[in-house]
């Protein structure tokens, strides 16, 4: 869609509280052709696109983010709000407004629906999940509800489609007679008025009531049990990283394979030299760093949205949220943060379920200390070279043992982090933990196959970018200037990242680590996995086997390095942020710079002391 | 009897909100969810294990997660008669 046409076009905003089911009637109505952007300067998704009126003309839908009032409470609620009044920034001004209503839960949403009809704007509202109106025993009458309100009412069932061309046809005739002047409307601001109002119209429009299935409340009763449900949590997201792991493992392999082949085909193709180089270990490279890690992202998110469609997702929040308060944040940090175990990037993307702003920031800033997939490989190598292969008492493993105790100490870390930033930098009154529960619903695999295909492409197009850049950036350090012929040296030594690690090593000295240890962290950059490739070159091992390899690089660091410098190598990698996606996807979603460079320097000061204090120790110990 | 020492299962009705012990936006999100004098609520399921925070209630025709910090924040009487008006 050209920008020409979409100024010329008429813009609708769709509004209602949240689980009034207004996403899923956005995306009914708009179809998979969304546009996902940020408001300027806040961190508020715009979600836009297009819908088809009867008579041909498109208008613009725009789905604001839900809210309760038009009293702000959440930079969600006052973008909401701004846009309403036509005082957003990077909006116009709504030609007409959607405002959905959820059928069962009439008196509560009312509320927010006539603060906005009271704005004297084109409305007209969308009676939604009447289906689960009458699940609940609720019979209504719309008609009534239109007179009391004094705008069109539309039923829908906006996951089943019924009612949308109704919603249409009562779209465009509003468009129609709408003239851009506000209408002079009795304004209300008391909100008790308001609350009695909304009481007395609902009353109104509700024909009868029965007592109704209590799905939720029974299906409540198991998934909310203080024991049982927190088993069932547990067993639910263990299946769930299972899988993320699991399932990810071939599709990862083809899109290595794949890029493998691509990049031989260019080799075989293009004469050697800085082009192709620049194409195969630059760009390719670049683009495979970038598409390696779609497929734990969509796994994960499948799960995340599937969760979310049906309401597991609040239960599990409450399910998780005293524990989680004990270091300042809330329920809704518990999703994100298991999701960094697998890796940061879509977890640090799933905190946009967070409302609170800095809830929200906290959780960011400690997705990283959670030990993410991409660890594993480097654990396994140096506890693998320098941990004896003992079986302790009770069957349990040494090396088994000291691999949990680095998983446990980056989680431990991130709590602690989390304590001291809450009390620090995202201080503040924790919004603590109130929200509405929805109903237990069937998941739309429509709606979740859109979700999917949103955050993928959101992914690649933003993250992608800068994380392909930087894999460029890397590729030239590494690779320039050209080692001599004559020189003994290796290209690793002689390129500029070389150089900059004999200056690096001053300064890593005092925790352990010498030169080649400083050289292999800066590619490690581009992925942390990447330290044991990284350790290998530098350390000239070339072994087309894999296993050899890696058996000869252990043998290798046995000889090459102290135990005290093993053990503060491992603790490094706990903290340091040695991936420049996780920064990458950081500055993405804080809008900002700021926040990606005071996660960068916390990471690496706290990576550095830490190191330090087990180099040390372990030397005053007399390993 | 405060809201978070409500038995379950037990109707209630909302008396008096102690405002001054949560913050603006808090109050606001709370009378925006139908914590309001007056209200019917009724306390469904607690949180796990020991700790039994935060409590589920049921607000009308809404169920809401709210912490016992709030909860305490509000109190409640088992009979409508002095349900103000």
């Amino acid at each position: 869609m050209s920008d020409a046409q979409a100024n010329t076009s008429s813009l609708v905003a769709l509004v209602g509280n949240p689980n009034a089911g207004k996403s899923a009637l956005f995306n009914a109505l708009t179809g998979a052709r969304q546009k996902i952007a940020n408001y300027p300067g806040v961190t508020v998704e715009r979600k836009s696109g297009y819908l088809q009126l009867e008579d041909g003309t498109q208008v613009e839908l725009v789905d604001l983010p839900g809210a309760y009032s038009l009293d702000a409470a959440s930079p969600d609620e006052e973008v909401t709000r701004n846009v309403i009044i036509g005082a957003q920034d990077g909006e116009r001004k709504p030609d007409a407004i959607i405002i959905v209503l959820d059928a069962a839960n009439l008196d509560n949403h009312l509320r927010f629906a006539l603060e906005v009809i009271d704005q004297g704007r084109p409305v007209i509202v969308a009676l939604n999940m009447m289906d689960l109106a009458t699940r609940d025993g609720l019979t209504l009458d719309p008609s009534a509800l239109e007179k009391q309100l004094g705008v069109a009412v539309i039923p829908t069932v906006a996951v089943r489609k019924r009612g949308l061309d109704d919603l249409r046809t009562g779209l465009e005739n509003l468009l129609a007679t709408a003239g851009n002047e506000a209408k002079a409307v009795e304004k209300s601001t008391d909100p008790k008025a308001n609350r009695k109002r909304a009481q007395d119209i609902a009353k109104k429009a509700i024909i009868s009531e029965t007592a109704g299935r209590q799905w939720t409340r029974s299906l409540d009763g198991i998934l909310l049990h203080p024991v049982l449900g927190f088993v069932i949590l547990l067993a639910l997201f263990f299946v769930i990283f299972q899988a993320v792991f699991s399932w990810s493992e071939a599709p990862i392999g083809w899109i290595e394979m794949a890029f493998e082949w691509l990049g031989n085909k260019v080799s075989a193709v293009v004469p050697e030299g800085f082009f192709q180089s620049l194409l195969v270990d630059g760009m390719i490279a670049g683009v495979g760093a970038v598409i390696v890690f779609l497929p734990q992202i969509l796994i994960l998110f499948f799960f995340i949205l599937l969760l979310e469609s049906t309401g597991y997702m609040t239960r599990a929040a409450f399910l998780m949220d005293r524990l989680m308060a004990s270091v300042g944040l809330s329920g809704r940090s518990f999703i994100p943060l298991l999701s960094s175990t697998a890796c940061a990037i879509p977890g640090i993307m799933a905190t946009r379920s967070i409302s609170d702003p800095k809830d929200r920031l906290t959780t960011i800033l400690i997705a990283p200390l959670m030990t993410c997939s991409a660890r594993w490989p480097v654990y396994t190598l140096v506890v693998g070279a320098f941990i004896p292969a003992k079986t302790l008492s009770g069957g349990v493993g040494l090396q088994g043992l000291i691999l949990f105790a680095l998983f446990l100490f980056g989680m431990v870390a991130a709590m602690l982090v989390a304590l001291i930033l809450r009390s620090t930098i995202t201080k503040g009154v924790n919004s603590g933990f109130l929200m509405e529960m929805p109903k237990y619903q069937m998941p739309r695999l429509r709606d979740v196959v859109l979700g999917l295909w949103q955050r993928a492409s959101i992914f690649l197009k933003r993250a992608g970018t800068i994380i392909m850049v930087s894999t460029v950036i890397l590729w030239v350090l590494l690779t320039y200037p050209k080692v001599p012929i004559d020189s003994d040296m290796s290209q690793v030594d002689y390129s500029i990242a070389g150089r900059i690690a004999g200056g690096l090593e001053p300064i890593v000295r005092p925790i352990g680590f010498d030169r080649d240890i400083a050289l292999a962290l800066i590619p490690a950059m581009a992925a942390r996995e990447v330290a044991v490739a990284a350790l290998a070159t530098v350390y000239a091992i070339e072994d087309e086997d894999e296993d050899k390899q890696t058996e000869s690089l252990r043998e290798s660091l046995q000889g090459r390095w102290s135990l005290p410098t093993a053990l503060a190598f491992l603790i490094w990698f706990v903290f340091a942020p040695q991936c420049i996606s996780t920064i990458a996807v950081t500055r993405r979603e804080t809008n900002s710079w700021r926040w990606p460079i005071f996660m960068v320097s916390y990471l690496f000061g706290l990576a550095y002391i830490f190191s330090g204090i087990t180099f040390w120790g372990a030397t005053a110990l007399g390993f | 009897m405060q809201l978070d020492q409500l038995p379950l299962r037990k109707k209630a009705w909302i008396q008096d909100i102690d405002w001054a012990q949560m913050s603006e936006d808090e109050g606001k999100r709370l009378e925006a969810l139908g914590i309001e004098e007056g209200a019917q609520v009724e306390a469904l399921h607690r949180g796990v294990l020991f700790w039994q925070d935060p409590i589920a209630v049921k607000v009308g025709r809404m169920t809401i997660a709210i912490r016992k910090a709030h909860a305490s924040a509000i109190s409640v009487s088992e009979n409508d008669e002095s349900q103000p008006q």
